[in-house]
């Protein structure tokens, strides 16, 4: 029973609870800043061009721990439509960690702007300038940033799910700390 | 330490409720941020809407600004002003420089001779990387101290109401200083005997770490002919940009780039209040413009002129326009270059 993993190793539970910070500020940044034209439009922008460099930095790091650690199977009992509705979801979320930052940078770079990011770094233009390209990266950053903001409250509402109505430890398996001793509870598991 | 797991049914209702809070709280707080509960927060899509002729605005173009041609030129640094900015474009040398000559008209068919607002936009672009972007104007002072200001300033000057301009006036007794240029100072016959005024005030930051506060302006090396915008009137609606053009054909047109240093306690917050004139000026290069090109197929049409576009060494001030027009100009950009059809290029195919 110990050898079995049902917990997320420490380095890929640090990683996801730094990202959920992380892209959810980069969510909030992203709206308000395109609804504002005061004084702090300027460091929003130059922070969600930092901070979206630095999640796709972070996800391409987590993708590779995610290979290497694998994840902890769900639970035997978990219905198959959750299973398949997790599974894809968890896709999905990868595609959007890595895909709207390149979204974005690649948005940059066919609108002529220089992507310049705190501390003077400036990243290389990634696509030459073009009126039509940068409109369709720019629809495409925009709406998915709705639907990627619509998918992590249906993950959070999943999570809490485990959590607080199946207590089946696919929470705890993602837990910020560890939430309960894994042998403790298999074996209660297994005596009910 | 453990839970039961028989849950009853009233603990898993509380959960749902738990979650369903979690989810809604959230989501109004996302909505909250993106201003759709707040329909008075002024954003850039409001100025914009402020801005369009009742006809609506011109698909395709600026939102402001909408008539112009583009040059392309150098920006020869004489490196005075790297004593006051680490900026690599300040540093002597020879920079590729992109810009626009413009009017400030929403209608990029107006007439040269009705619009009193001239306007240059400019990119300065050093080898490594690094961009200055500026959009300045003729006139000496801004029209309003803030955003909200200008915002008031498009409404009554749009409103149908005679006396809109007069209640305006009288509640931004600022807007004075811009009038009296506008009603009084005269004319030019030529972008090329325009001075262009920065207004906005930025900080500077030098090899030693010090700030400094400034303005910049490009004064033109050609000689001034005051003209009357009755004597404008007579010339073609697009006099302005045939006669650049045929100017630059005889040789390229300069303007002195010039960096102003406001005194302790200038006021740096506020475009309609000028500098007294005796602060510390000092000319940093030479703006030599070689080439002009229509903006249909020009390389100025996709270029943003977003003043916050600014090199390690240039930042922004507490002044509050270039944070208001990277916005609002942003929101332009995206709609403009969603519009291109509405805007054809003469020449077929993606420009090299």
């Amino acid at each position: 029973m110990n050898a079995i993993r049902h917990h997320f190793s420490p380095l890929q539970r640090l990683l996801h609870w730094v990202m959920a910070i992380c892209i959810l500020a980069m969510l909030f940044i992203g709206v308000g800043m395109v609804s504002t034209i005061m004084p702090k439009y300027v460091p929003l922008v130059a922070i969600h061009k930092t901070l979206g460099t630095a999640i796709l930095v972070l996800a391409l790091i987590r993708l590779v721990t995610r290979f290497y650690y694998g994840a902890p199977a769900l639970p035997a009992d978990l219905p198959e439509p959750m299973k398949l509705a997790a599974e894809l979801s968890h896709y999905a979320l990868y595609a959007l960690m890595i895909g709207m930052p390149l979204l974005g940078w690649a948005m940059l770079s066919a609108s002529a702007y220089p992507v310049e990011l705190y501390g003077g770094i400036y990243l290389p233009a990634i696509l030459p300038q073009s009126d039509s390209v940068r409109t369709l990266l720019w629809n495409a950053h925009y709406y998915l940033a709705f639907a990627f903001f619509a998918l992590i409250l249906m993950h959070a509402a999943a999570a809490l799910f485990h959590a607080l109505v199946r207590h089946d430890g696919v929470f705890e398996a993602m837990a910020p700390v560890p939430i309960r001793d894994e042998v403790t509870r298999v074996e209660y598991t297994a005596a009910e | 330490m453990l839970q039961p797991r028989s849950s009853t049914a009233r603990s898993v209702l509380g959960s749902f409720v738990l979650i369903g809070v979690v989810v809604a709280g959230s989501a109004a707080a996302f909505a909250y941020t993106a201003g759709w509960l707040s329909p008075e927060r002024l954003t850039p899509w409001k100025m914009l809407q402020a801005l369009a002729p009742p006809s609506g605005p011109a698909l395709g173009h600026r939102r402001n600004h909408a008539k112009g041609i583009c040059f392309t030129g150098v920006f020869e640094s004489n490196g005075n002003g790297a004593a006051l900015s680490r900026a690599s474009v300040l540093a002597a040398g020879q920079y590729p420089a992109l810009g626009r000559f413009n009017l400030g008209t929403p209608n990029p068919e107006a007439a040269d001779a009705t619009v009193r607002v001239r306007g240059i936009g400019l990119r300065i672009t050093p080898p490594d990387g690094q961009e200055w972007r500026t959009a300045m104007i003729n006139a000496p002072v801004f029209a309003v101290s803030t955003p909200e200001g200008f915002h008031e300033l498009l409404l009554a000057a749009g409103s149908k109401d005679p006396n809109a301009m007069k209640v305006f006036a009288e509640a931004h007794p600022e807007f004075a200083s811009f009038g009296a240029w506008a009603k009084n100072a005269p004319w030019t016959g030529s972008y090329a005997e325009d001075r262009f005024n920065g207004l906005n005030s930025f900080i500077f930051t030098d090899g030693s770490g010090a700030d400094h506060a400034v303005r910049w302006s490009l004064l033109p090396a050609a000689q001034v002919v005051p003209v009357t915008q009755d004597d404008l009137k007579k010339l073609d609606p697009d006099f302005l940009e045939q006669e650049i053009t045929q100017r630059v054909r005889s040789g390229p047109l300069r303007w002195t780039m010039t960096v102003t240093v406001a005194n302790p306690g200038d006021p740096t917050a506020d475009p309609t209040k000028a500098w007294p004139e005796d602060r510390r000026t000092v000319e940093v290069g030479t703006l030599v413009v070689q080439r002009i090109e229509g903006e249909a197929d020009g390389p100025c049409r996709d270029i943003n002129f977003d003043p916050t576009v600014l090199p390690p060494g240039m930042r922004t001030s507490d002044d509050p326009f270039p944070a208001a027009r990277s916005s609002v100009y942003a929101k332009s950009y995206d709609l403009r270059t969603a519009e291109a059809k509405d805007y054809p290029r003469t020449v077929a195919g993606p420009k090299p």
